[in-house]
């Protein structure tokens, strides 16, 4: 590019040009910001610094406002900075503030300039300075300049002095070591009179003490004068938080400040410090009764407030509590319940959040149906938000607050009818989990599984895809349970199952095969009994005939029977889908048994081949051989059953791959693949990205929720996630919500939505649950509720006691991994208590030191009158450690920095004011 | 710690937009893009906090306040009370930028960081009080202004006109 000619730097444009500019282009706005651009490139390499600067001030402004890359003019910001002229500098240190970051390599070269600004005369040279160097300060930046800004920290102008603290935030990150040096001066700030630097000192102290708690609980006296002393409501929030973070390091601490703060929350008008005084109280301080009461009372005003603000965040205080103290909700109860009809989404989401949390083994059952049917009249978001949570709430330790699980159960079959539910997979895995550990509840489970199989419109809706696999593979692996398996494969194998994707599908015809074999297999049983006593058994049904009037049992089981017959047939089979209510519990092997016909079963095996014969030319390869595999099957059992004749080698093939399929599943621990050794030579960590190049867009299953101990690896597809089916339903989060957010504001022009249209496609819709509810006023049925059971009794007698749950020793659910902290943060920790803790020892020794002076006094004003302090003794004694702090100050820390470290004094020291 | 401050106008354009962590520009656009995302579809009249965990990370909250045709943007941790952030939102920036328009804070750009780096330093709040802001803000102009005057001939188009 040409260097700057005459006219670029007489005729230049100015910032405002640029913007005016830019306000008058309607369209073609992205052609005249590179066109300015390009000017910009050219006019920043002029040598006039005013030229310059104007330029690198457009390119911030661009960058800022329409994203445009300003890394290349990094260099040209440090010319800038270098200018004598202030306002130069100040856009020079605009731009590096927002563009420079570690990988910026010519980062090193404003050390110097940034040294010499620090040293500056002039206040506001120096702020912007301070400000640039909290910006962008690497560990080189804050170790070469940490000598500048301890020097500040003593600097007589407070607008220096209170950045000066505000950057040792910054450089105690990046450079721990600079503790050694600063640290004692920023504490000595701590007891200063001004008001601005005890805000400044404090904010970093909290900031400070929230990664790292422990190192700071020396400090406590300090912090505990300024709770006490300060009418200051930011610091007082400040130092609020910090206690919350202390107290509950220390019981002793914990006792002296909860005093004062209930003072504060009885005294401040301030909602600001009210809040904080509350939550204070409720996360650390949840052992102190009173306070927790004062806390709850003033909750209570929060929660009646008209502000939302306020009602939002007393809702937010109640869900913290609400683990330790459940009857703070209880008592706010209607208020929390009618919060749930409310306007405000996060209201809303903190009313359901404490719904949930007041949810009991006793009242489960009915908050459940209340929630549920509020989530059919409220908007997709919020009713995926009442399904989460219940579902989690449900699962939670192993299903610990639910005894009725055949209740359960049919509820996960109705969430999955509502008609915004996405929560496929939770309830996809929780379906298969209760059916592995839950013996008792199996057939209510097939039963569930086999309403949601049969009905052909949910096929079209593709977020309950993942409900249906698993009801598919329900009802394949405990197809012992159903009364009519016949009607199952049909629906297994019904033609809308082409909606479904590959790796869905073929759990469908792996649950078809295994109910096949299921059939065959009772067939065979039927026969050999058949065979064995057909004499009596024609007895029997006469006798059962005969005596039909006088037996009350006997009669209610004939015609359920005989019901049961014709259901087997699959021409009628359509007919007998509603029976299956009526049909009494009754033997039902015995029933099944008399089912099965040559007839039936040819039809059977005649109803897969048709089914399955298409697929077996699928393009997806698992379809595929899945489907051959069965055909397969069939084709050869088809030959050994000729005329009613069943082949010696057919049944003992149909005998084997029953027991394969007989044999029992549990749950895994997530822990179960940790424990398996790993092989020698292989690569667990070696990197797979080359192999993201290759296979390009597609996509791996995420990881499979159940690894199955069949031998014949048949169920694995059941938890196999489907990443096709996920990928179709929800094409990108952000455009699905801009588009959910339009069709909310111009719903009149929207065609009926997509699943509505899927489903009046050719069957009519499932079930439509907003028809078949109640019209009451959900939030008056609530409050009714709230009344009812809400209230922590307990029923005394269950109908049914509680089936057996199994459970694993350890690695029921995903073990909490601690997080590690950062190697920085622990040397920063170190530091800071080298200086609280180390520092005491050769103090202690030399009775001239500020420390140990320090340190008496303060228990002597403890041992006086811990309560109520002289305010004028304590105004006396700061200025005379003030003073006396000017003068060691520098001095003792150059010390400290050369010499020694204590390492000894490891076992932290009790801050003698707690006892 | 403050993580971010933004000013929004209400068709999504950002007019300010300070990150208190180095981002990319494409990452900034992104947050800005979310932020508006989800500050357009709420009602008027309803809290002003938003719980940002999604967009900005964990822990992260959001207070905002709509004057007019902006939003005014603050996303913060942990160690911010957000009434107060929303005083501060409220009071000392509405003292600040007394009765500002959009137009104002379009043509003001420079000024408003300079209004901002005053409150905000390095994410912390280090001054809450108008009357100081506002007293480090105007000598600062000073300081450039004289500063810039040292410049004889106005080289800009508009000097140029305006002469």
């Amino acid at each position: 590019m040409a260097s700057p000619s005459l006219m670029d730097t007489l005729f230049q444009r100015t910032l405002d040009d640029i913007i005016k500019g830019l306000r008058h282009q309607q369209a073609g706005e992205s052609a005249f910001i590179s066109k300015v651009v390009e000017e910009i490139r050219r006019e920043i390499k002029s040598t006039d610094l005013h030229t310059k600067s104007i330029a690198l001030q457009k390119l911030t402004y661009l960058n800022s406002i329409y994203f445009i890359d300003m890394s290349w003019a990094a260099f040209h910001a440090i010319e800038c900075i270098s200018s004598p002229n202030f306002s130069h500098k100040k856009v020079g240190y605009l731009a590096i503030s927002m563009s420079f970051n570690e990988s910026t390599s010519v980062i090193l070269l404003i050390t110097n300039q940034l040294r010499k600004d620090l040293k500056s005369n002039n206040e506001f040279e120096v702020s912007l300075a301070l400000d640039c160097l909290s910006r962008i300060g690497t560990a080189d930046l804050c170790r070469d300049l940490t000598p500048e800004v301890f020097t500040l920290l003593s600097s007589s102008k407070v607008f220096v002095r209170k950045k000066a603290i505000g950057v040792v935030l910054r450089v105690f990150g990046k450079y721990p070591d600079a503790v050694r040096v600063c640290f004692k001066r920023l504490v000595e700030c701590l007891d200063g009179t001004d008001p601005q630097i005890v805000s400044a000192v404090v904010g970093v102290f909290c900031e400070l003490a929230s990664k790292d708690p422990r190192s700071y609980l020396p400090l406590a006296p300090e912090f505990y004068r300024i709770l006490v002393d300060s009418r200051n409501n930011w610091v007082l929030i400040k130092v609020l938080k910090i206690f919350a973070k202390l107290a509950p390091l220390e019981p002793r601490l914990a006792k002296r400040v909860v005093e004062p703060i209930c003072e504060h929350m009885r005294r401040t008008g301030a909602k600001s410090l009210m809040f904080e005084c509350i939550r204070t109280v409720v996360t650390s301080f949840t052992d102190y009764e009173s306070a927790v009461k004062l806390s709850v009372a003033k909750i209570r005003d929060f929660l009646v407030d008209d502000d939302p603000n306020l009602k939002y965040l007393g809702l937010h205080a109640l869900s913290i509590i609400a683990p330790n103290h459940l009857w703070a909700v209880l008592e706010n109860k209607e208020v929390v319940i009618k919060s749930l009809s409310d306007d405000d989404p996060n209201v809303k989401l903190e009313s359901l959040r404490l719904v949930v949390a007041m949810v009991s083994e006793s009242n489960v059952v009915e908050i459940c149906r209340v929630l549920v049917n509020y989530s059919l009249k409220s908007d997709p978001e919020f009713c995926n938000e009442i399904l989460g949570s219940i579902l989690s709430k449900c699962c939670q330790n192993v299903y610990e607050i639910i005894v009725d699980f055949d209740w359960y159960v049919s509820l996960l079959g109705e969430m999955s009818r509502i008609p915004h539910c996405q929560k496929g997979e939770e309830i996809e895995n929780q379906l298969i989990d209760i059916g592995m550990r839950v013996k008792d509840v199996r057939p209510e489970l097939v039963r569930v599984g086999r309403d949601l199989l049969i009905d052909p419109a949910l096929l079209g809706n593709s977020f309950l895809h993942r409900i249906l696999s698993a009801a598919a593979w329900v009802c394949g692996e405990y197809v012992e349970f159903s009364r009519k398996p016949v009607e199952l494969v049909e629906a297994l194998l019904q033609p809308r199952t082409s909606l479904l994707p590959p790796s869905i599908r073929t759990v469908y015809i792996q649950s078809a095969f295994k109910i096949l074999i299921f059939c065959l297999h009772s067939y065979l049983l039927q026969r050999e009994n058949i065979a064995d006593d057909m004499a009596s058994e024609m007895l029997g049904l006469k006798s059962q005939g005969e005596c039909s009037g006088s037996s009350a049992l006997v009669a209610g089981k004939a015609p359920a029977r005989q019901e049961q017959d014709e259901g087997f047939n699959p021409r009628d089979s359509n007919k007998s889908y509603e029976d299956l209510s009526i049909i009494n519990e009754g033997d039902v092997s015995a029933l099944l048994e008399k089912g099965f016909t040559h007839e039936s079963i040819v039809n059977l095996l005649n109803l897969i081949e048709l089914a399955l014969g298409p697929l077996s030319g699928s393009p997806d390869v698992e379809v595929q051989e899945r489907s051959k595999n069965v055909l397969g099957f069939v084709d050869l059992i088809k030959q050994e059953i000729s005329n009613g004749f069943v082949s010696e080698r057919a049944s003992k093939i149909i005998d084997m791959v029953h027991d394969a399929f007989t044999e029992e599943l549990g749950p895994v621990s997530v822990n179960a693949q940790e424990k398996v050794p790993i092989p020698d030579g292989l690569m667990l960590k070696e990197s797979l990205a080359d192999l993201d190049a290759i296979c390009g867009n597609v996509q791996l299953p995420s990881s499979i929720s159940f690894s199955m101990g069949s031998p014949f690896g048949e169920s694995v597809g059941a938890s196999v996630s489907i990443p096709q089916s996920k990928e179709e339903s929800e094409p990108s989060s952000e455009s699905t919500s801009l588009l959910a957010e339009h069709r909310k504001r111009h719903g009149l022009y929207y065609l009926p939505s997509e699943k509505n249209e899927t489903l009046a496609n050719d069957y009519p819709p499932a079930n439509d649950p907003k028809s078949s509810d109640n019209t009451n006023d959900d939030a008056q049925d609530l409050v009714k509720l709230a009344d009812k059971s809400l209230l922590p009794k307990r029923r005394s007698n269950h109908a049914k006691p509680r089936p057996v749950v199994v459970k694993l020793d350890e690695g029921d659910v995903v073990p909490f991994i601690a997080k590690k902290s950062d190697t920085r943060d622990d040397l920063l920790s170190d530091a800071v208590r080298d200086i609280l803790l180390g520092v005491e020892k050769p103090d202690l020794g030399n009775p001239s030191s500020r420390r140990s002076k320090h340190r008496s006094h303060g228990k002597e004003k403890s041992r006086k009158s811990p309560e109520k302090k002289n305010s004028d003794e304590i105004g006396d004694g700061e200025k005379e450690k003030q003073k006396s702090r000017h003068r060691h100050g520098r001095h003792k820390t150059k010390q400290r920095a050369e010499g020694p470290l204590n390492v000894a004094a490891q076992t932290p020291v009790i801050p003698d004011f707690l006892l | 710690m403050i993580k971010a401050v933004m000013v929004i106008n209400t068709q999504g354009k950002p007019r300010l937009a300070k990150f208190y962590d180095f981002l990319t520009v494409d990452k900034q656009q992104e947050l800005i893009r979310s932020v508006f995302g989800v500050l357009c579809s709420r009602a008027e009249n309803v809290s002003n906090f938003m719980e940002a965990d999604s967009i900005f990370g964990p822990d992260s909250r959001l207070v905002y306040k709509h004057y007019a045709t902006l939003y005014f943007v603050f996303v913060f941790d942990t160690c911010e009370n957000e009434l107060a952030v929303l005083d501060l939102i409220q009071e000392t920036l509405d003292k600040c930028f007394r009765n500002v328009c959009e137009l104002d804070i379009v043509f003001n750009y420079s000024k408003l960081h300079t209004i901002l780096d005053e409150i905000v330093f390095g994410g912390q709040v280090l001054e809450t009080s108008s009357a100081e802001i506002m007293k480090a803000v105007e000598e600062i102009s000073k300081l450039e202004a004289s500063s810039n005057s040292i410049t004889l001939v106005p080289k800009t188009v508009s000097g140029w006109r305006n002469r």
